[in-house]
């Protein structure tokens, strides 16, 4: 009997502190959003190395991507998170959009192939998630499905989500559009590229999952 | 020549979530834009973009997806408004709004804005790309 109880309560002081040091914090969001420029960031700022390659055609990052054990640090606070990069969330994927980019025919199947495998790979790793940052290209519209199907699957899975609409250097940006299209969420504008506003972003997951 | 097929909510009620998404893809694969009555479940969306990955070949592309629920989002609602919508939501269940799915090859792309949507469709752009030169 008391082998059970010690066991028990084994588990339960073992549940909180692994969670709490394991925290898996996803990057979800449509393609070339700017997931791995963040997720690049965020490992440079923290681990000094970065996490994937970026490229300006879509569909760069074919695979889950895990960076392990990233401790950031707010002040007096300190949070410790495993990143996960996930390939963009989308609903077609043409190869000849890949040949317009410059790709060989054979290069340009290949990734189409990968990229449809990633999507499904993003979608499945959605239970997994303790946290999201949905990274939205702030200069693109809002309103699309995508985003709306992303950030509703999280709703419904009631994982924490932050939305970081990218690509705030850019002139087209448009946060408040972003902001009216997801007034329930905190939307904090950035620019992973040049690490604009990073700051607010780090402070962000701490309201999240700190 | 764009074909719209209009399906009930009532067609795809008794299916399963399996069943409402086969049955939503395969008139979209007939080169069909689906113009379904009310909306599915947002796990049964996330189901879609996975089966529809799975389908991607080299004549079927993708979907082109739109859902529009006008009032649903709005977040300037009295505190009238949004009980009634409660009531609505909890009365009629997902048959509210309109979900539209295209084929990536018909469809370009949706515009939604958020009470109206815009359907750009291949056959346009290319009418358009002729007529500049």
């Amino acid at each position: 009997m008391i082998s059970i109880i010690k066991n028990f309560i084994n588990k339960l002081l073992g549940d909180i502190f692994t969670k709490k040091g394991h925290v898996k914090l996803g990057l979800y969001g449509p393609p070339n959003g700017g997931k791995t420029t963040l997720a690049n960031r965020i490992c440079t700022d923290w681990l000094g190395e970065e996490m994937g390659s970026v490229s300006n055609v879509a569909h760069e990052t074919r695979e889950i991507q895990i960076k392990e054990q990233i401790n950031i640090k707010s002040g007096e606070k300190e949070l410790s998170f495993n990143l996960v990069d996930t390939p963009g969330i989308a609903t077609k994927i043409d190869y000849e959009e890949f040949l317009k980019a410059g790709l060989s025919e054979k290069k340009a199947k290949t990734r189409a192939k990968e990229a449809t495998k990633g999507v499904i790979d993003a979608i499945k790793w959605l239970d997994d998630m303790d946290a999201v940052v949905v990274v939205l290209d702030s200069t693109k519209d809002p309103y699309s499905q995508v985003n709306i199907t992303i950030i509703g699957n999280l709703a419904a899975r009631k994982i924490p989500v932050l939305i970081a609409a990218n690509k705030t250097d850019l002139k087209k940006a448009n946060i408040k559009k972003v902001q009216a299209a997801f007034p329930q969420y905190s939307v904090i504008g950035i620019s992973a590229k040049y690490g604009k506003n990073v700051d607010d972003l780090y402070k962000g997951l701490f309201d999240l999952v700190g | 020549m764009v074909t719209l097929q209009l399906v009930p909510y009532a067609e795809i009620e008794p299916l399963t979530s399996v069943g409402r998404i086969r049955k939503l893809l395969n008139i979209a694969k007939e080169d069909k834009i689906v113009l379904l009555q009310g909306r599915l479940k947002k796990e049964e969306e996330a189901e879609l973009i996975q089966a529809t990955m799975e389908e991607i070949d080299g004549a079927f592309k993708g979907i082109e997806l739109a859902v529009i629920n006008p009032g649903s989002e709005s977040s300037d609602m009295n505190p009238f408004q949004k009980i009634r919508t409660n009531v609505v939501n909890t009365l009629l269940g997902d048959r509210q709004g309109l979900t539209v799915i295209g084929p990536a090859t018909v469809v370009r792309k949706i515009k939604k804005d958020p009470n109206k949507i815009e359907l750009f469709t291949e056959e346009a752009k290319k009418k358009s790309k002729k007529k500049r030169r």
